[in-house]
């Protein structure tokens, strides 16, 4: 088939956007017959923004603590939809999320004399289990989130 | 892109290092287009993580704003735009 934008298949890029096409696919065959009522577009711009969200966190896989909090985010969001007692086994997943990503090195480690312990707070919000994270591995996911947030928005779809 | 990990460097307690932050963050800055222009000159730790948070949610809007126009998209079935145009032709493969 025709690759009008010459996308190395094994790329992130590719990757990402071979899984989201798909969702959208999905979605837009779910039209329902008042598609274009607000409260319709509304809930297809959720379930897009989630399809976005899942199809850039399943490219990358658990390789990252950023990606793994996501991943572990979305599953706990369905199992909740499909089953109210998932309450335990989430807490569960998460601890382990947090078992993996910190070490001595808390997050409560003091950053005495440098001044940017808020500014880095401020960071752990918003970045995927951010909150979890010492301040090497902050930096470090917060720079491979950027690059996927970037890589989401270049992405053929994205830019069109 | 490699997932090269920074545990390998956290191997007691007090091994997180200055120099290993100041390389974290610079890596940072030239992520950043509004750091990126300064790149010789010296920006703060803090204004580095200060400009990160608000590039991080300028590209979650951006986010937004596309998963929006991609759902009036789907919605339309007479829309004449470019990005419409190619977005079809690619459902369609």
């Amino acid at each position: 088939m025709n690759n009008p934008h010459h996308l190395n298949p094994t790329s992130l890029k590719s990757r990402f956007t071979t899984r989201f096409l798909r969702a959208l696919t999905k979605i837009r065959a779910q039209k329902p017959i008042s598609s274009s009522s607000p409260t319709e577009i509304f809930r297809r711009y959720r379930r897009i923004k989630v399809a976005a969200d899942k199809s850039m966190a399943y490219s990358v896989r658990s390789r990252r603590i950023w990606s793994r909090a996501m991943l572990w985010k979305l599953r706990s969001r369905s199992y909740r939809r499909q089953d109210p007692c998932s309450g335990r086994r989430s807490g569960k997943t998460n601890q382990a999320i947090m078992k993996k990503s910190s070490n001595e090195n808390t997050t409560t480690r003091r950053e005495d004399g440098v001044g940017f312990v808020e500014e880095a707070d401020e960071l752990r919000q918003l970045v995927p289990g951010g909150e979890t994270m010492n301040l090497c591995n902050l930096l470090d996911e917060t720079a491979h989130y950027i690059k996927c947030l970037t890589t989401q928005l270049f992405s053929p779809i994205g830019k069109g | 892109m490699s997932g090269r990990r920074s545990r390998s460097k956290q191997s007691s307690v007090s091994s997180i290092t200055d120099d290993q932050i100041t390389d974290l963050v610079s890596k940072l800055q030239h992520l950043i287009p509004e750091l990126r222009r300064r790149r010789f000159d010296k920006v703060s730790t803090s204004k580095v993580l200060q400009e990160t948070c608000n590039y991080i949610r300028s590209l979650h809007r951006e986010v937004e704003d596309l998963s929006d126009r991609l759902s009036q998209l789907l919605a339309s079935t007479d829309s004449d735009s470019d990005q419409a145009a190619i977005i079809r032709s690619l459902l369609m493969q």
